[in-house]
């Protein structure tokens, strides 16, 4: 019976995830092609030492050391989770245990002490939120679902140690009435301080609960996951792997408007002659919805842990201006997942009339970026929301000529003079003879 | 004060029948800006006092498109950059050095792409090349001893492209003190220059970006902010003046620093 139930819970729960991750996976592909293929053993490197080594989090220790621990026993957690699932489908109980001996004890006291470290951090983490209301983790772009979110991760966090627990310390308990222990390294202390005045029914049961309540929670989590910041824990892998190797301060060289000034500056050009299809010049230049951006702008979006590293490090954001970059990912990801919403319904040629630049980010929020490079910097999976700001002013500038009035006569000066200000281009060398 | 001398354009080294080693981009700010210029005049005695050939463009330079770039019009940057590389092709340059974190960002990330191909380097690195190739000496300067300087990141020179260290050695080699601000190299606070905003007033908010920059630099209690950037130095000027300091606090770049000390 158990066994039916157990993979009947477990083709479901794999069903929806599969089914939530394609949609995740469509919807990314909605963004402008960009190869990024190359230097593979580079990018397996970064990927290593940001998602898997965790290093730029270490720029804040605090944080940092929490993480790690839930981090580190989520990792190793997934061991007792290959039991879990060989357990329920064979219907047997502890199925390694003979195999390992006392290799098994080893391990599972190891999960159990980072368990406990997890718990901690996670008490910590919800202190962090609600208590100690860091201004980090409480600006308002936090307002609403995402403050929930993160609350309810913690609090399902607490749930699956709670599970883990019981069901090892009602397991040891069950030993401890055979005169018998697993010595485990935590359950086998609380086993008689808190299971030791059940019989053994009851502990059976409590165990039951234990076994179940842990695998409906990892079964929850993964089905939660595509709609939550929680998503990071698996995207932050391909993302750090698809990561901007270039120096920072370079901005892309759009290639449509090459083609266009090379037209402009060889008259032997004929500016009608058809452009072959590759080169062909894209719907408009910059980008006024998500499905202008390109598909790692918007895996960027899906990544985001919404840690506000960013936004606590922006001159921008820190001098009260409107612009936080964490808001710019969150936006990014919420029109996305809209405009895939819409075009899942109603056709893929949908259009709601709503666009990211407008009805989610505001034009004074772009035009207070400094392009410092702070926010990318301190992203800790590598998020780079300066090119979704960059976009935006592009197609505002270049798509609708709206930019703050100086920026207009700063643009007209470049191209008149040759300078940003009006001087004539004659008077360029005359500090020589100054 | 040692001698005068003349900086020659790339024009008339064609004209003598020469090839200079390095062409001195001096960018729209070293050209212009009354503060600016005394930035490049500096860069102009340290390459002249090292026996370092080398040419400007004058007239010929143009904005390498950065302001135009980073404000979101790629045609603007990409006019200026075909034009630019016509003209640095056509003097068949290889070697550019400049003492403007933007062109010299741009120059050397951007334009490759766009068929422009030269070595870029800061003036800080240069100077440092000097410095260890011996051809330029500070043994026995004393007018920075035991001062307190600290150096303030420019974005495009720090995080932008990775380059920390060459103005803090040269800053060393002063027999200064070098004091960091608590947030200094990869944790740099921007001046609030960048990103074209340089050219605009600020957004709505509640402080300028300088001033909470400048914030940093008081509290190091440095008497001279160091800077690598046109940009940077008019921000932190203007920042220093805003907390009425300029009788304490002076705004150099690491050239001025050098050129004072080798007494040019
Ligand atoms: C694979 C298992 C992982 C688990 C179980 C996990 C769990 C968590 C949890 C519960 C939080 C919320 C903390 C809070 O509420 O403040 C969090 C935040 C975060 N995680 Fe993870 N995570 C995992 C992997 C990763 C990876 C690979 C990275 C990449 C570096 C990462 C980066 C972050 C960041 C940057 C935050 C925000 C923390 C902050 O406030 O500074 N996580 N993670
Ligand atoms: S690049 Fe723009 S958004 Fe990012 S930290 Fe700097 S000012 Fe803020
Ligand atoms: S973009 Fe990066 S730094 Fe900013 S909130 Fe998201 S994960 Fe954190």
């Amino acid at each position: 019976m158990s066994i039916i139930i157990f993979s009947i819970l477990f083709v479901v729960g794999f069903y929806f995830f599969t089914k939530n991750i394609l949609q995740v996976r469509s919807n990314i592909l909605l963004g402008q092609k960009k190869k990024i293929t190359d230097n593979t053993s580079e990018r397996w490197k970064t990927m290593l030492l940001v998602a898997l080594g965790q290093k730029k989090m270490f720029s804040r220790p605090i944080p940092a050391l929490l993480h790690l621990c839930l981090y580190a026993a989520f990792i190793i957690t997934q061991i007792e989770l290959v039991e879990i699932f060989t357990d329920g489908f064979i219907g047997s109980h502890r199925f390694f245990l003979p195999y390992l001996g006392s290799f098994y004890v080893f391990m599972i006291s190891f999960i159990e002490v980072l368990s406990v470290l997890a718990l901690i951090a996670t008490i910590i983490f919800l202190a962090r939120r609600n208590l100690l209301k860091l201004h980090r983790l409480n600006m308002k772009e936090l307002i609403g679902w995402p403050k929930k979110d993160a609350n309810l991760i913690l609090i399902m966090e607490i749930f699956l140690v709670t599970f883990i627990f019981t069901m090892n310390g009602a397991d040891e308990a069950i030993q401890n009435l055979k005169g018998a222990s697993y010595n485990f390294a935590i359950s086998s202390h609380i086993a008689n301080f808190i299971f030791g005045d059940f019989n053994e029914h009851t502990l059976h049961v409590l165990e039951q609960i234990g076994w179940w309540g842990h695998l409906l929670m990892v079964f929850t989590f993964l089905n939660y996951l595509p709609f939550s910041k929680h998503f990071h824990i698996l995207l932050a892998f391909p993302n750090t792997y698809y990561s901007n190797l270039e120096k920072k301060g370079k901005f892309s060289n759009l290639a449509s408007v090459t083609e266009e000034v090379k037209k402009m500056m060889d008259p032997s050009i004929d500016p009608f002659a058809a452009t072959n299809a590759e080169n062909e010049a894209p719907l408009r230049f910059g980008a006024k919805d998500v499905t202008d951006l390109t598909w790692k702008n918007l895996l960027d979006s899906y990544t985001c842990t919404e840690c506000g590293r960013c936004t606590s490090s922006c001159p921008a954001n820190q001098t009260g201006k409107l612009l936080s970059p964490r808001k710019i990912m969150m936006d990014t990801r919420d029109r996305l997942v809209e405009v895939g919403e819409g075009k899942r319904k109603n056709g893929k040629d949908y259009t709601d009339g709503k666009s990211l630049l407008g009805d989610y980010i505001t034009e004074e929020e772009i035009w207070a970026c400094t392009s410092c490079n702070a926010c990318v910097q301190e992203c800790p999976v590598n998020i780079d929301p300066l090119s979704i700001i960059i976009d935006l002013r592009r197609y505002l500038v270049m798509e609708e000529s709206k930019m703050p009035s100086e920026l207009t006569g700063m643009l007209t000066n470049i191209e008149n003079n040759g300078a940003p200000w009006q001087f004539s281009p004659a008077d360029r060398g005359n500090w020589i003879n100054e | 004060m040692s001698s005068v001398f003349k900086v020659h354009t790339m024009a008339e080294m064609m004209a003598n029948g020469e090839t200079p080693d390095i062409l001195f981009w001096v960018g729209c700010s070293g050209s212009f800006d009354d503060r600016a210029k005394k930035i490049t005049k500096a860069v102009a005695k340290i390459l002249h006092h090292c026996n370092v050939k080398f040419a400007v463009l004058g007239a010929e330079e143009s904005c390498t498109g950065d302001p135009a770039k980073r404000a979101g019009n790629e045609f603007t940057f990409q006019m200026q950059a075909m034009m630019n590389i016509q003209v640095l092709d056509a003097y068949e340059i290889k070697k550019i050095v400049t003492a403007c974190p933007h062109c010299f960002n741009t120059l050397k990330n951007e334009y490759p792409e766009l068929g422009g191909k030269y070595e870029v380097i800061h003036h800080t690195q240069l100077i440092q090349d000097l410095i260890n190739q011996g051809k330029l000496a500070l043994e026995g300067s004393q007018i920075y001893k035991g001062k307190k300087i600290t150096f303030h990141d420019p974005c495009y020179l720090g995080r932008a492209n990775d380059i920390y260290e060459a103005p803090r050695v040269l800053i060393e080699k002063l027999d200064a003190e070098l004091i960091e601000m608590k947030r200094c190299k990869t944790n740099g606070l921007c001046c609030g220059a960048g990103g074209a905003q340089m050219f605009k007033e600020a957004e709505k908010g509640n402080k300028e970006i300088n001033v909470e920059r400048t914030e940093d630099a008081i509290e190091t209690n440095a008497s001279i902010i160091a800077t690598g950037c046109p940009f940077c130095n008019t921000m932190m000027t203007d920042g220093v003046k805003n907390f009425n300091k300029e009788q304490d606090i002076q705004v150099l770049d690491v050239a001025e620093l050098i050129a004072n000390a080798a007494d040019l």
